[in-house]
């Protein structure tokens, strides 16, 4: 254990988990707003075109992130003209540049003369190998990621959720939507020294898809994929440092498993809470109906009987067995 | 007199090149309740969609509040109930949420929201009969409710002129009623609408004025008509249009036939 402490205090580990936090923030802050506008998959799209990026930096010998950082905010523009323009859908305008922009970085990366390790540190991260430079750039682009998301929350809600209404309040849409793609780019840059490219959208889309399980509104939506994702980045962090000691486990995908995981407890805690909530919703008022009189009952309904309490006008119907009794003086009522 | 609220001269749009409303005059004054009728595809929607200035005009002018298009920037005036595609989206939102986003026309940028913003959020969802709803997924409503929720964010802006475009297409006849209920006190409250609709249903008593839609004309301008008269409607101003009778002669099969359905089988 005292090994695993001496770890951790060590620089690099340090600055590891620094970036592992700012990424946590910023990647779900913008994956949000993919998930809303059901682009789930753009992060992946715009994940591949940096891999053109990163290549041209190491071809150019100029600094990989921001050589990436240009690309993913070219390919996250070009996505979003596309499907302005309605072309062509979202997806099919996102499936043409995953795989140019994955060609392009490959073929470029081997006219550089780099072996595919080199370009792997980017595709699957290298979050341990961060250097301070790069630890500053990460923490302020993600900031500047995270104070725009909150801070356009309800423009960027509002577009994201209605274009037309939007458009009409004066909201310049276009704007907007350019924004959430650069923010898109960037926070994929950010994310590709921690996940890598390659699972950079699992970090903007899976904690998203875990807070929706249990959450009814927006900004609580927003709140705890921010909060799951640093937990996922940091916890992953640390668990794949831990069992660095006895397996080789990589950071990336111990970030992406666990976030992973965090979606299977969710889910079927979302499933029920659902399903609760369907059964415990009121039942319509209706004047004049026809109901029986059940005269025997072997229960007495009542709070905490075991019975779904379901509101009904101005009392409660009991539900058992395909049954709705209501207590009537001191029989039941089948409504 | 005042300058009317929508003032649209001439206006053509063309969808991809082609033309799909043409020559189309339209004032509304302060305080109207018009309703935009017509079959599907008469080009009802796209009208609405160019008063919005969603769709742009090929030709003719278009002025709101008195002030062009171009150059008018009080959105805060105007509210829009799109056709219903449903207010849900990818991610959760509460009815709140989505009332409160109408309140984005008169909200400055990275400001807290007001206590008047609140105030209207609320009485929004109150004149929908959404208030005890407010915390409650969008999703998890009906589609007639959704469509309410849409009105209040529509609301929730306390815009002077509103747009709906078919509210009541899908809606039960009680969500339906609770439409036209809101739809009367904004009237009351001296709203000028203008509501696209297949069927007025419970509305029908609150028209001003029907504005008939066919094959992307103007075929009908005038009193309100019962729905079975909205087929006819164009035979009339055809001839009022083009042979130009001093004073038209009414067919009078129209009136004739909705006498006889509302008198039921003789």
């Amino acid at each position: 254990m005292s090994e695993y402490l001496d770890l951790l205090g060590l620089g690099f580990m340090q600055r590891a988990i620094l970036a592992a936090v700012f990424t946590g923030l910023a990647a779900p802050a913008v994956g949000t707003y993919l998930v809303q506008r059901r682009l789930a998959l753009m992060g992946d799209g715009i994940g591949h075109v940096a891999v053109t990026g990163v290549a041209l930096g190491l071809l150019t010998g100029a600094s990989p992130t921001w050589t990436a950082v240009g690309v993913a905010v070219i390919g996250a523009v070009v996505i979003e003209v596309i499907r302005e323009r309605g072309h062509a859908n979202g997806d099919v305008a996102l499936a043409l540049l995953f795989y140019g922009g994955l060609a392009g970085g490959v073929l470029i990366t081997g006219l550089a003369g780099q072996s595919g390790a080199r370009l792997q540190q980017y595709l699957f991260g290298s979050i341990t190998t961060i250097s301070v430079g790069d630890v500053g750039v990460t923490m302020g682009l993600a900031a500047v990621v995270v104070v725009v998301c909150v801070g356009f929350a309800p423009q960027l809600f509002a577009v994201a959720q209605d274009q037309e209404f939007a458009r009409v309040a004066g909201l310049n849409i276009r704007a907007y939507n350019l924004l959430v793609a650069v923010l898109a780019a960037v926070s994929v840059t950010v994310a590709m020294r921690t996940v890598g490219l390659l699972l950079v959208s699992a970090l903007m889309v899976v904690p998203v898809a875990t807070a929706q399980q249990v959450s009814r509104s927006f900004r609580t939506t927003l709140g705890a994929a921010m909060a799951l994702g640093t937990l996922a980045s940091v916890g992953g962090l640390l668990l794949s440092a831990y069992a660095s000691f006895h397996a080789r486990v990589a950071p990336g995908p111990t970030i992406v498993l666990l976030a992973l995981a965090g979606f299977v407890v969710a889910w079927p805690v979302g499933i029920w809470l659902r399903s609760r909530r369907r059964l415990r919703q009121p039942f319509p008022v209706v004047a004049a109906t026809v109901h029986d009189t059940i005269d025997e009952h072997p229960h007495d309904h009542g709070e905490d009987c075991g019975h779904v309490a379901v509101p009904h006008g101005d009392h409660v119907d009991y539900v058992h067995d395909g049954h709705r009794h209501a207590p009537h003086g001191r029989h039941y009522d089948e409504h | 007199m005042a300058d009317p609220v929508i003032e649209m001269n001439d206006g053509a749009v063309a969808i991809a090149g082609r033309p799909i409303l043409r020559h189309i005059d339209l004032a509304v004054a302060a305080g109207e309740f018009v309703a935009l009728m017509g079959a599907n595809g008469s080009g009802k929607s796209t009208l609405v969609r160019a008063l919005t200035g969603l769709r742009p005009l090929a030709t003719g002018s278009l002025r709101l509040f008195g002030t062009a298009l171009d150059d008018f920037h009080d959105w805060q005036r105007v509210g829009f109930v799109p056709q219903r595609g449903g207010a849900a989206s990818g991610v959760p939102a509460s009815v709140w949420e989505v009332v409160a986003s109408g309140r984005l026309t008169r909200r400055k940028l990275l400001r807290p929201l007001r206590r008047a913003d609140r105030a209207a959020i609320d009485d929004a969802l109150e004149v929908v009969g959404l208030a005890h709803r407010a915390r409650d997924g969008v999703s998890t409503l009906s589609g007639g409710q959704q469509q309410r929720v849409l009105i209040a964010r529509a609301l929730a802006g306390e815009p002077e002129l509103f747009f709906l475009d078919e509210p009541t297409a899908g809606v039960d006849l009680p969500n339906q009623q609770v439409l036209a209920d809101t739809l009367a006190t904004l009237s009351g409250r001296g709203a000028t609408i203008v509501l696209v609709a297949h069927e007025l249903g419970p509305m029908a008593p609150l028209i001003d004025r029907a504005v008939v839609m066919r094959d992307g004309r103007v075929a009908y301008d005038g009193p309100p008509l019962a729905s079975d008269q909205v087929a006819t409607a164009h035979l009339d101003l055809h001839d009022a249009g083009h042979h130009h009778h001093p004073e038209p002669e009414r067919h009078d099969h129209a009136p004739h036939i909705a006498s006889l359905i509302e008198g039921g089988p003789e």
